[in-house]
C-alpha cells in the first residue's frame, strides 16, 4: 500500500546530523516505493546551497546527495519561499533544478495532503 | 483532514513557533509540550498571533504535566486548553497527521 | 488505531524520549495498537545496557524494557545510527572487534526500512525530537 509521506527538513546541514538523516530516510522511503515528498523549510533551505565542501569539516557534502535525489525517484521536492527570502537565497544559489516553490498557504496545503509527516 | 502541530521549544529563545503558525490552517490544532509550554504565557512572543489563530478556529492545547512541572498553572493564557498524555493521544487520533516542531 | 513512534533524542539530555515513553504508554492504555517505536539519531541511546541513572531518579531505559515486555512492543534502533554512536549487539561487537556489546534486552537493531514499514502500517506516526 502506497502512503503519501512528507519529510519536513528544517535543520541546517553539518551542525547537527538531522539534515543528513532526513535525506537518508527519504532515500529509504523511496526504496520502499512510497509516495514521497520532501519539504525544505527554515534553516533546511541551507542544505540546497551550491558549492558545499563537507570535507573541510570531515563530513559528506549534502548538496551531492540532494542533486542525486531525482535518480532515486524522489521528484516531489518543495522549498518554502519565505525561508529562502529570509535567508536571501535566490534560484541561482540552489543545487536542484526541478523544485516546486511553496508560499505559506501552499505549504500548509501540502501538509494536509499527506498520510504521514516525518519531522526532521 | 487536519494537522496536529506539536511545539516543544520556548518562543522566548527559539522561533520555531513562528513557522508553525505560518503552516497552521484554521482546522489544525497546536499542542505545546516540554519547554514549548512557555509559549502559553500571555506575555510570550507571538501570543497575539496565537490568539488570532484561536479566533479563526484553531484549538491550542498544552500538556498539563509540563505546565505544572514548570510552575505555570496560574500563568497561562485563558484560551489554552490543558490536556494530559491521554488527551495528547486523543488529539493524535482526531487529526490526520502530526508535525513535530522542535 | 495503529500508532508508530519515531524517537530522535537521547534520554536525560532532553525531555523528548520521556514524552515519547508517556505517549506510548497512553496509546496502549487507550486500547490502540503500538506497531513500533523506532529510535533514530541520538534516540538510540535509549537502548544501552550501560546507562546507570541515580536510584532515586526515573529509569527510562528500564521503563522502555518493561513496556516492551508487558505489551510485546517492537523497539527498534537504527543500526547505522547505533554503530556510529556506540550501541552494539553481540553480533556487531564481534564483527567490528569491539570489547563488548551493550544493546539492552527488548531492543533490536534494524534499518531505516523499519521506520518506513511502520509508516506504511500505521494510521498515525509521531516524532519526538529535540
Amino acid at each position: 500500500m502506497r502512503k503519501k509521506i512528507l519529510l519536513v527538513s528544517r535543520h541546517a546541514p553539518y551542525g547537527t546530523t538531522t539534515a543528513r538523516e532526513a535525506l537518508d530516510s527519504a532515500l529509504a522511503a523511496a526504496v520502499y516505493d512510497q509516495d514521497i515528498s520532501l519539504l525544505f523549510i527554515d534553516d533546511g533551505v541551507f542544505q540546497l546551497l551550491k558549492s558545499q565542501s563537507g570535507r573541510e569539516i570531515a563530513q559528506k557534502s549534502l548538496d551531492a546527495i540532494i542533486s542525486a535525489l531525482p535518480y532515486y525517484d524522489i521528484e516531489n521536492i518543495y522549498i518554502h519561499t519565505e525561508s529562502l527570502a529570509q535567508r536571501h537565497i535566490v534560484a541561482e544559489d540552489i543545487v536542484v533544478a526541478n523544485v516546486i516553490l511553496l508560499d505559506n498557504t501552499a505549504a500548509a496545503k501540502l501538509f494536509e495532503q499527506q498520510d504521514h509527516i516525518l519531522s526532521f | 483532514m487536519s494537522i496536529l502541530h506539536t511545539v516543544n521549544k520556548s518562543p522566548f529563545t527559539n522561533n520555531v513557533l513562528k513557522t508553525c503558525l505560518e503552516m497552521c490552517s484554521e482546522s489544525d490544532s497546536i499542542l505545546f509540550l516540554e519547554d514549548g509550554v512557555y509559549g502559553t504565557m500571555p506575555n510570550a512572543p507571538l501570543n497575539d498571533l496565537l490568539l488570532a489563530h484561536v479566533n479563526r478556529g484553531t484549538n491550542v492545547f498544552a500538556l498539563s504535566n509540563d505546565v505544572q512541572a514548570r510552575g505555570l498553572s496560574q500563568k497561562i493564557s485563558d484560551f489554552i486548553q490543558l490536556v494530559d498524555y491521554e488527551g495528547f493521544v486523543k488529539l493524535a487520533t482526531h487529526h490526520r497527521c502530526i508535525q513535530s516542531w522542535y | 488505531m495503529i500508532f508508530a513512534i519515531n524517537v530522535l533524542s537521547a534520554p536525560y539530555s532532553s525531555q523528548a524520549s520521556y514524552s515519547a515513553y508517556q505517549f506510548a504508554k497512553s496509546v496502549i492504555a487507550q486500547g490502540h495498537q503500538l506497531h513500533r517505536v523506532f529510535f533514530y539519531q541520538d534516540g538510540i541511546h535509549n537502548a544501552t545496557t550501560l546507562a546507570t541513572p541515580p536510584q532515586d531518579e526515573f529509569d527510562l531505559h528500564n521503563a522502555w524494557q518493561e513496556l516492551a515486555r508487558e505489551h510485546h512492543i517492537d523497539l527498534v534502533i537504527c543500526i547505522a545510527a547505533a554503530l556510529k554512536r556506540g550501541v552494539l549487539n553481540q553480533e556487531e561487537s564481534v564483527r567490528y572487534r569491539k570489547n563488548g556489546s551493550n544493546l539492552a534486552e527488548g531492543f533490536s537493531l534494524g534499518g531505516l526500512g523499519q521506520l518506513i514499514e511502520a509508516a506504511v502500517v500505521a494510521d498515525r506516526l509521531i516524532t519526538f525530537g529535540n
